[in-house]
């Protein structure tokens, strides 16, 4: 029997039990929605993350102080008090690294705005005056504080739009005294609706000169952070190198082992971030996949009772000329339509879902969602559950195909 | 040379472990020629039904020897058996065995997909299968919308469609009312007569079998006579 008129046999074997079919692939369904469902939903969140440290320009490096964590027990190394004013002053030199176009020192903590009896969480970024240019924050009404405020640590403040609106509701907070940390601070500035850049939230942040916040908020003379700017694409491998021999230099340091700081360009940002995804997305696939061996024991079972059911068509089968292998190569083929079928609607369903769960967390989060469709997923959840089919098919197709053709004349 | 040659043939069934075993045929040797009809009758519990399964090449026989157009069961594996099934013999089982969600057609084309049939001629070769069994207006129907008698004329053309030398019936009647019995022996006789068609017929009636020019009767597993039929009946006579 020619594969084609196999393939009608086993179709019309399927057509004749519909709601049978249907049931028996359920399993399959129910796992392939699965997989589609986090692979996009992953998908989404890896898309999401690597276009917030784009955000930032690929010419951003940022400079961390501490040893680079290998894991979660060395995320406390990253505390450390290793980047000074010094260094700042040392990367600016353009005989260091002639490559860097501006560095922006950070320091951040949390706290509490408060404006009369109004009280709103923020966190709290000490940055330079160059802040502006690079977040990219265009502020419309007010200004940005200036070199000189930042010189005198200046209680100026510049505040995101979700804080204004909080603390201030519709009248205007320029000029407007706010207590963050039991400090005075005078707004100077309001950033437009931005929502997340990177990992800071600037609708709910609260800007103020570095030297301010490192004297008079925190006392520390330390900096949680460089953000350095390269002066163009081509140029970050090397800035980065720069970077590194000048702090070395300053700390002294001449095991490369032992630097007590790190740097990260965006794209070594996007790399880990993808990888930590990648993995997620793995370990929850892998997880979802048990469904379809399950599924795949459903169907055996199904066949199983099928082929005992289906004794007599077998035995007619052969009668009439059936070899085993047409016999078999039926049965084969039913499962792994069937299966097939289960990894089809098991794709429209996830792509469904996954296109829902998009538009409400779009919607709930706020969050710049896309949906993406993941045709990977689709390809791998087809090639699958069709193997699947032809693992579980072939025990029943086995037994249907060694059935003696005797069984059906001995039907009463 | 007769196309069936069965020479002492023996049937054991092996029981369960500890249940005795039972002896089905016990040294039969029969031999039909080509073009012949021929009835096999015997009480149930003759061996009549394992004989049948013998000569079809759908049992294998525990002794003796039996050889259909001069081939052996032994000699040929799963490949030759099914090629022998397919084209050299044709099947009519009591039950009918039609595949009930299929159309007619698409029952009767059944034997052509397990052969080397050029597919092109498929629908012709069905259709006037169909035509000699005179069921031509039922060809789309489902075979579980015929009545009973149509089903196994709708069996007989796919017993036909190959054009088999030998014809194996099985009690083709059992299951009919007398009517639609004539109905089905009177296109078995005219397959015999004017198709050139071997028919081996098994039945229990000897009216059915008076059908035939001859007559095995079979008597706990030995052939107890072998006989022309003095008398025969035509089909087209109104009896009963």
């Amino acid at each position: 029997m020619t594969v084609k008129h196999s393939l009608k046999t086993a179709l019309s074997g399927l057509r004749a039990h519909k709601s049978r079919s249907l049931l028996t692939i359920l399993g399959i369904v129910i796992g392939i929605t699965s997989i589609i469902l986090i692979m996009s939903i992953g998908q989404g969140a890896q898309d999401l993350i690597l276009g917030e440290i784009q955000g930032l320009g690929s010419k951003t490096i940022a400079v961390i102080p501490g040893r680079e964590p290998r894991g979660p027990s060395d995320i406390a190394q990253t505390l450390t008090t290793s980047l000074k004013e010094r260094d700042l002053e040392l990367l600016l030199r353009k005989e260091n690294a002639p490559t860097i176009k501006e560095v922006i020192p950070v320091v951040f903590t949390g706290g509490t705005a408060a404006y009369g009896e109004e009280t709103f969480a923020v966190t709290i970024l000490g940055v330079s005056e160059k802040a502006e240019e690079i977040f990219n924050l265009s502020i419309e009404n007010g200004s940005f504080f200036t070199e000189d405020e930042v010189k005198s640590k200046s209680d100026s403040v510049v505040i995101g739009y979700k804080v204004a609106n909080e603390l201030f509701g519709p009248s205007d907070p320029l000029g407007e005294k706010i207590k963050i940390k039991g400090r005075n601070f005078r707004v100077v500035g309001v950033i437009p609706q931005k929502g997340q850049v990177s990992f800071f939230n600037f609708d709910e942040i609260a800007l103020m000169p570095y030297s301010t916040a490192q004297q008079n908020l925190l006392g520390i003379k330390y900096f949680n952070r460089f953000i350095v700017e390269a002066d163009s694409d081509e140029t970050v491998n090397r800035t980065v190198e720069d970077i590194k021999t000048t702090l070395r230099a300053s700390h002294e340091i001449t095991d490369t082992a032992k630097d007590d700081f790190f740097v990260q360009t965006s794209s070594d940002l996007a790399s880990t971030f993808k990888s930590v995804t990648d993995v997620l997305t793995l370990l929850l696939t892998s997880i979802a996949a048990i469904s379809l061996v399950v599924g795949g024991i459903g169907i055996m079972n199904i066949m199983l009772v099928a082929v005992t059911e289906r004794t007599r068509e077998i035995g007619l089968r052969k009668a009439l000329g059936a070899r085993g292998r047409d016999i078999l190569q039926q049965f084969l083929l039913e499962a792994v339509i069937l299966t097939a079928i289960g990894g089809l609607m098991g794709i429209f369903f996830g792509a469904l879902l996954s296109f829902g769960a998009g538009i409400a967390i779009k919607q709930f989060a706020g969050l710049n969602w896309h949906f993406t469709f993941p045709f990977f997923g689709a390809f791998i959840g087809l090639t699958v559950s069709a193997a699947i089919g032809l693992i579980f098919g072939l025990y029943p197709a086995r037994q249907a195909s060694q059935k003696s053709p005797i069984e059906a004349l001995r039907y009463e | 040379m007769p196309i069936i040659e069965a020479k002492n043939l023996e049937k054991i069934y092996e029981g369960e472990v500890g249940a005795a075993s039972t002896q089905a045929l016990k040294g039969a040797t029969l031999n039909i020629g080509k073009g012949e009809f021929v009835a096999i009758m015997g009480p149930s519990g003759s061996g009549k039904s394992t004989l049948l399964h013998i000569l079809g090449f759908l049992d294998k026989q525990s002794g003796g020897t039996y050889k259909f157009n001069g081939k052996a069961i032994e000699e040929l594996n799963d490949e030759g058996l099914a090629k022998v099934r397919n084209s050299e013999m044709g099947f009519v089982f009591q039950a009918f065995n039609l595949l009930p969600k299929a159309a007619v057609l698409e029952n009767i084309k059944l034997p052509l997909m397990y052969s080397d049939t050029d597919e092109n001629t498929w629908n012709a070769l069905a259709e006037e299968a169909i035509e000699a069994v005179g069921l031509s207006h039922r060809i789309h129907h489902l075979a579980s919308q015929l009545s009973g008698g149509e089903k196994q004329r709708a069996a007989i053309a796919r017993a036909l469609v190959m054009k088999p030398k030998v014809i194996f019936a099985d009690e083709p009647t059992g299951n009919l009312d007398s009517k639609s019995g004539q109905a089905v022996m009177k296109i078995i006789q005219d397959l015999n007569e004017n198709h050139g068609h071997t028919i081996v017929l098994i039945t229990h009636e000897t009216y059915t079998a008076e059908h035939a020019q001859r007559i095995i009767k079979l008597k706990d597993g030995s052939i107890e006579s072998d006989e022309k039929v003095g008398h025969r009946h035509k089909a087209d006579e109104y009896i009963k």
